[in-house]
């Protein structure tokens, strides 16, 4: 029972005053931003991230900053339900499924038992999200210390291969889109050799893309942008929540305890692979349609068509943070920004995090508890407020929003350069969402691919450009070997039906 | 998308081989500058041009294959990529916000805010001067307040604060 005492250690340092208060303040700023158009859990901590610069450098700064910025995390996820409840507007894309029947809810004038159901299993889910990751983390921290340049370079393949395999969509435009972003990381100086690449001699291209502002510019500005074309108004039901619902609701909620328990392993197992979080929402929610007895009356308003996406979404949402911070590899945009903000803080993610930083990790995993037990309390509290934010004209709203994304982007580095980009990367953003190019793998292409080109360097390097180097062993054969069955399982899946459907 | 075929700007066909050609040059250039740095092997391991090389080949092989399948597509021609209705709602908002950033640089960032909530609440909103003034100064100097003072994170200024001594 190691991980329980080291737990108990973290739990002690969460708890200071100070650390609380920041939970607090996390939470209903990620509320907001999960509320407001254009701004979402990834691009909302890419924002505040500078502000936690002077922090992270007082001792024990560091866990206050990812406490801060982790609880944003929690409370986008919380936020996200509320709109998609009570405006039918998804805040996030894992968020579309809990409109399907969470809407209707509201339409019903039962938009408090939504709500609540809503909230209520978005914290099971991450409870037991934590409580893997509490058990699980440390196991995969000690295994991949083992891990060298080879194994670590096929990690990055798996992550990018379960992206192309997996996300359903169009293969060709994720592997542009997921390039695109590693060009761009490419950008500038080369660390090892000295050389100049991309730049054409342009002097503001020097240090390269700075990932904070394309995750600011991409989901920001583009959102906005696309915001923009659906009408300015926002038409809601209105938000009453009172005790007596929240106990009606808790009361009915044992019944779903199935449904629940299936779509947070369900989550639990997506979250891990990259971009999971959209699919297993959408997966939880076809299941519990398809096992419940109420199957048929989902979508016209029934609270396990609520249970079932939002605990798979942040269950899936928590569950991201365990391969960042065990093997430097982030399960999501927003992960890979809090990822972003350790690097910049001096911490190198990965496995050694658990051995040199037993404080900052355990810190980390004990506020996930505390920040989502918060979360739970402010969103049943406070939620008619959140609610009236949205009631805010569309035409002063969207323009303070850009305000905040235009010093969002100033602030990283200081450069009215990044600001044009940051412009630049909203109308990219919002050609490509409208063409179905998915954002999330150039993002998380731009942040790791510093790293996967060096380790692919230094493991070709040991074998002198032999590839063979990347099937050498077991384990990295296997990770290798698994990645490349994530990257053809669609051809792999329409061969075998093919298989089946000739019998 | 679906109301616009007569006011339709442009199809989601040009768009989609528009945006997939110029992805095409865009990988065509990563790899013409890998080559340019050195893309073989090099004394002491890879040159620097070794993994982008393969990054822009990667691109161009992906954006091919979308450019190709949307030629040979025949629905897409007739679906709307953005009408023209929308498509000047997007220009009156992104105009005006290129506009700003560009003199964010002369302005400073509070007096280029200032300007650019009170143009959309007078243009897209309808507002009344009376209500937009305090709107756009007041959460000016909200973010005033936040980032010069309580964080203090320095943002650009310009006349108006050296005006005021604030610099």
């Amino acid at each position: 029972m190691e991980e329980v005492n080291a737990l108990m250690q973290g739990f002690g340092v969460a708890l200071s005053p100070f650390n609380l208060l920041l939970m607090f303040v996390g939470v209903v700023l990620g509320i907001i931003i999960g509320v407001l158009p254009g701004l979402g859990g990834a691009n909302g901590v890419a924002i505040l991230l500078p502000l936690t610069f002077s922090m992270a450098q007082q001792p024990g700064g560091t866990t206050s900053a990812i406490i801060l910025l982790s609880c944003i995390y929690w409370g986008a996820l919380f936020g996200g339900a509320i709109t998609s409840i009570l405006f039918n507007i998804p805040g996030e894309p894992w968020s579309v499924a809990t409109t399907f029947d969470g809407h209707p809810l509201a339409q019903l004038g039962r938009a408090g038992n939504a709500l609540t159901a809503a909230f209520t299993s978005s914290f099971i889910g991450a409870l037991i999200a934590v409580i893997m990751i509490t058990f699980l983390s440390p196991v995969v921290a000690g295994f991949a210390l083992q891990f060298g340049p080879p194994e670590f370079f096929s990690v990055y393949l798996l992550t990018f291969c379960a992206f192309v395999g997996m996300s359903g969509g169009n293969a060709a435009k994720t592997i542009a889109s997921m390039m695109i972003g590693f060009a761009l990381a490419a950008v500038g100086l080369d660390s090892v050799t000295g050389t100049l690449r991309l730049t054409f001699g342009f002097t503001s291209l020097l240090k390269g893309f700075d990932f904070l502002i394309a995750v600011i510019g991409l989901f920001g500005i583009g959102e906005i942008l696309e915001t923009l074309e659906e009408g300015l108004a926002f038409k809601g039901a209105s938000a009453k929540i009172n005790m007596k619902v929240v106990l009606e609701t808790w009361k009915e909620l044992p019944r779903y305890w199935a449904t629940s328990l299936r779509s947070a392993a369900v989550g639990c197992f997506m979250g891990i692979v990259p971009g999971g979080a959209t699919p297993a929402s959408f997966m939880s929610y076809g299941l519990a349609r398809r096992l419940s007895r109420d199957g048929k009356d989902f979508g016209n308003g029934i609270v396990e068509g609520v249970v079932a996406p939002e605990t798979a979404a942040h269950a899936a949402g928590t569950s991201a943070l365990l391969p960042m911070i065990t093997l430097g590899v982030p399960g999501s945009p927003t992960a890979a920004v809090l990822l972003g903000g350790l690097l910049i803080w001096g911490l190198q993610p990965g496995p050694l995090l658990f051995v040199e930083k037993p404080d900052f990790v355990w810190g980390l995993i004990a506020s996930m508890y505390l920040g989502n037990i918060a979360g739970l309390i402010v969103v049943l509290t406070c939620v008619p407020l959140f609610a009236a934010i949205l009631r805010i004209p569309f035409s002063i709203i969207a323009p303070v929003i850009i305000v905040i994304c235009a010093i969002g982007a100033y602030t990283v580095h200081n450069s009215m350069f990044d600001v044009y980009l940051m412009v630049v990367f909203g109308v990219i953003g919002y050609a490509f969402k409208k063409l179905g190019y998915p954002l999330a793998p150039m993002v998380l292409a731009l942040v790791l691919g510093d790293r996967a080109e060096e380790n692919f360097r230094n493991a070709i390097k040991g074998s002198q450009g032999d590839m063979m180097i990347f099937f050498s062993n077991g384990l990295v054969g296997g990770l290798t070997g698994l990645a490349l069955l994530l990257l053809f399982w669609p051809l792999i899946g329409a061969a075998w039906r093919a298989v089946l459907g000739k019998r | 998308m679906e109301k616009g075929e007569q006011g339709s700007a442009a199809s989601v066909k040009a768009v989609e081989i528009g945006v997939a050609a110029v992805i095409f040059l865009f990988g065509a250039l990563v790899v013409f500058d890998s080559v340019r740095v050195g893309a073989k092997w090099g004394d002491d391991g890879p040159q620097a041009g070794y993994f982008p090389l393969y990054v822009g080949l990667l691109i161009c092989f992906a954006s091919a294959a979308i450019l190709v399948r949307a030629l040979r597509d025949p629905v897409l021609a007739a679906e709307s990529f953005v009408s023209r209705e929308e498509l000047k709602k997007i220009l009156t908002v992104l105009v005006p916000t290129v506009v700003y950033v560009a003199v964010i640089a002369w302005l400073g960032f509070y007096v280029a805010s200032t300007l650019y909530i009170a143009y959309f609440m007078w243009h897209l909103g309808k507002y009344a001067w009376i209500k937009i003034a305090p709107v756009s100064i007041g959460v000016s100097v909200a973010f005033f307040l936040i980032f010069e003072i309580w964080f203090s994170v320095p943002l650009p200024k310009g006349p108006l604060e050296a005006a005021l001594g604030l610099n």
